[in-house]
């Protein structure tokens, strides 16, 4: 049936609370009310309160919470109401679910999936607009995970929840209700004229550490993740170039065959996120593809990242790095 | 794949004991049901003893779990904690007041009007910051949350320019950096607002140790609500202000809801918010938050001992949040809807209102001309700023401005990055 992005993860934390009794489910907002984005709604009601709850506003104490239920055996879901509000929770997320394995040489574990919106695009400010992804794929133990489709959302979020280690899974919160791509002065287009609204309601999953390629080309590779596949695809379409658009999906651990298949083909890329430049996400993968391709880059690799200053409210189109932008980085690429 | 314990304790399940259970606390009314806050111990006002600011933290536990109120139930001030305030003040007091509560209307309307993006009202807590700001000096630096815009109107920042930081416009001293309602004004004494909650708790008690290292007079108040009190941070700030004796008064503005959880979850049901100061040997002082004349008193109390070195005051501020969250909440969605009107400790500004009117210094007839005072002022300010521009009409300062002041110095690269959206 046809689902937006929130009915998706919706269904997939459903699905899993049916199927797993050891699957809960908590986080500011997420109970009673069903979350500040409405992704837990009804879950509470339906699977009992002990299994869907509030917590109180304490970041740090929903992770260690979930470190120490996943150390029980449990396979805790947690909310991060925006990805924002992560930081109370880094130490135990850096210094604890990512190292608990490896520093007990396997004899605890704590799987649990931290569910949180990132990205700009909704005139959330400085604090409800972030994207923190590099902050997480840099420490070694955490697996990062962002969807780009209501398909993707659920089959990810199931092999998340099923993953025996500590997963972030970033929603960009942008696409919840639409595949926005960037064109912010047109009318949002709802997931269900998009194909991959199409999602079964049972279980079903997309593999972690596979990537996607949303539009074969020849031109050039896109490497892109969340809202920017979206805005790749657009800008593709517009400069008249004919570019093979990979989805990553999972940043760590990264499908590194798909990448490097692509620009041996294409021999150009183009690398587009929304984080901010500097030490972005976009640094490892220019990095991957120069120690992989570099025999076959005709074109330096280009970066289309957000700028290095914080989220600035009134300046949401100038920051957020719309098709225009990436549209000329492809040309650039074509002309290099 | 279902997840079981890899390893079960050994012993499991062969005692003859009655499992444990997960305990998950649940208000007692949502939508649909009577508001009925029958579970509100409401004591007379007048009734809890003041101690002199010189007293041990020890001797008061039993005002953590009090409720100080001067106004009884017909509004009249008694017992110890009078401030014993003169009708100018209190006058000055209900205008800040009804000013702050004006000024939330008629932003409220317009982000509903498509003006800006978003705004948080602080309808039924006006005396929280207004009763406070009054009883601190100018020179007291507040670092306040995103609920008390009633400090800064009653310390004088200007509407205009308050209106033009909501709109993002071409005249916002935040030159359209940060969401509506995050203010900040050093010359007001107003910290600059995060948007992450309880980060400034801990930043006061810092800014009172400065205060009190360089020998200055000043001392500082943070304001956080109670869901806040969950936060690393708050901890941080009783144990600083605790162990180096910090000049700071530390506020928690109980207002039953943060977003759409009860004070419950926020660990209501177990102890009182301002109990928690007694693990950290403070004083915890709990007042009726709509009463403007016990607001004050406490206010005034932390603040004597604060600037006598004496160290730090922790607030429970007893209140209810009478409008939603912010523009982005519905709180029918998870609260009775007519829940603020059954609220027992009745609306600050009508308790203030009836309070002067029963010194013989004020009456109805007034109140009415000043509220349509009030509310012309912020209709003529609010006709300024939106001629400089809205969020929706799209006059933001200089797009180049973004990239100022992430640095004192622009370094290389964002030099280029603005040369780059430039181009």
């Amino acid at each position: 049936m046809a689902m937006n992005m929130i009915q998706a993860l919706n269904s997939a934390m459903d699905v899993m609370l049916a199927r797993d009794p050891d699957v809960l489910i908590f986080g500011e907002d997420v109970g009673y009310f069903g979350g500040v984005f409405r992704a837990t709604e009804g879950l509470q009601k339906k699977h009992g309160l002990t299994r869907c709850f509030d917590t109180p506003i304490g970041e740090g104490g929903i992770v260690a919470a979930a470190i120490g239920m996943g150390a029980y055996g449990l396979r805790p879901v947690v909310e991060i109401q925006f990805a924002d509000y992560i930081y109370p929770a880094f130490d135990q997320l850096v210094s604890e679910a990512a190292r608990l394995r490896y520093r007990s040489a396997g004899d605890f574990h704590a799987p649990m999936t931290v569910r949180t919106p990132y990205g700009g695009g909704i005139f959330g400010g400085q604090t409800h607009s972030q994207s923190p992804e590099a902050l997480f794929t840099h420490v070694s133990g955490l697996k990062t995970v962002v969807p780009s489709n209501p398909y993707d959302a659920k089959g990810l979020l199931i092999s998340a929840i099923e993953d025996d280690d500590p997963v972030i899974f970033l929603e960009p919160k942008r696409i919840y209700n639409g595949p926005f791509d960037g064109h912010h002065e047109r009318a949002v287009q709802p997931w269900s004229k998009h194909p991959l609204s199409e999602v079964p309601e049972g279980y079903y999953n997309v593999p972690l550490g596979k990537a996607a390629i949303v539009r074969e080309g020849s031109d050039l590779t896109v490497l892109a993740y969340g809202t920017m596949v979206h805005v790749a695809l657009a800008a593709a379409t517009e400069a008249g170039i004919d570019a093979e658009i990979i989805d990553l999906r999972t940043l760590v651990p990264v499908d590194i065959e798909t990448i490097v298949k692509s620009v041996e083909k294409t021999g150009r890329c183009v690398i587009v996120h929304e984080a901010t430049r500097t030490s972005g996400y976009g640094a490892e993968l220019s990095a991957l593809v120069q120690e992989n391709c570099f025999w076959h880059l005709e074109a330096p690799i280009e970066r289309v990242a957000g700028w290095d200053t914080p989220y600035p409210h009134a300046f949401e189109w100038d920051y957020f790095p719309g098709p225009k932008r990436v549209a000329a980085a492809m040309r650039r690429a074509m002309e290099g | 794949m279902i997840a079981v314990p890899e390893k079960k304790p050994k012993g499991m399940a062969m005692k003859n004991r009655k499992p444990l259970s997960l305990h998950v606390p649940v208000p007692e009314h949502r939508p649909g049901d009577k508001p009925d806050f029958g579970n509100v111990v409401v004591p007379d006002a007048g009734t809890v003893k003041k101690p002199p600011i010189d007293v041990r933290p020890h001797e008061i536990t039993d005002l953590a779990y009090a409720l100080i109120r001067v106004m009884d139930n017909g509004q009249k001030a008694v017992g110890p904690w009078n401030p014993k305030l003169d009708p100018e003040t209190l006058k000055r007091g209900l205008r800040a007041m009804m000013l702050t509560r004006a000024y939330d209307e008629r932003m409220y309307r317009a982000q509903r009007q498509g003006k800006t993006s978003f705004y948080m009202k602080s309808t039924g807590e006006e005396a929280v910051s207004v009763a406070a700001a009054l009883a601190l000096e100018p020179g007291d630096m507040c670092f306040p949350s995103y609920r008390q815009q009633g400090i800064l109107i009653t310390r004088g920042y200007p509407l205009f320019e308050m209106m033009c930081q909501v709109y993002s416009n071409v005249k916002d001293p935040l030159k359209g950096r940060q969401l509506p309602i995050m203010y900040s004004s050093r010359e007001h004494g107003f910290f600059s607002i995060s948007g992450n909650v309880g980060t400034q708790f801990p930043q006061a008690v810092g800014w009172a140790m400065a205060s009190a290292y360089k020998g200055d007079d000043r001392i500082a108040a943070s304001w956080i609500g109670e869901g806040t009190t969950a936060e690393g941070d708050f901890h941080h700030a009783l144990n600083f202000a605790s162990v180096y004796r910090a000049p700071v008064i530390l506020n928690v503005v109980n207002n039953q809801w943060a977003i759409s959880t009860f004070s419950g979850i926020a660990g209501a049901d177990e102890a009182t918010f301002a109990s928690r100061a007694i693990g950290y040997g403070l004083p915890g002082l709990r007042v009726d938050g709509n009463d403007f004349l016990a607001v004050y008193a406490v206010t005034q109390w932390a603040a004597e001992r604060a600037r006598a070195n004496l160290g730090a005051t922790l607030i429970e501020l007893y209140t209810y949040r009478a409008e939603g969250h912010s523009t982005s909440d519905d709180p029918s969605r998870y609260r009775p809807t007519d829940e603020a009107k059954a609220w027992p400790l009745g609306d600050p500004i009508e308790r203030l209102n009836r309070h002067i009117i029963g010194l013989g210094a004020w009456s109805d007839a007034q109140q009415e001309a000043l509220h349509k005072e009030l509310v012309e002022d912020v209709r003529a300010a609010n006709k300024q700023a939106e001629s400089i521009g809205t969020l929706g009409t799209g006059q933001p300062p200089p797009v180049a401005t973004m990239f100022e002041d992430v640095f004192k110095d622009m370094p290389w690269h964002l030099a280029r990055q603005r040369g780059e959206l430039e181009a």
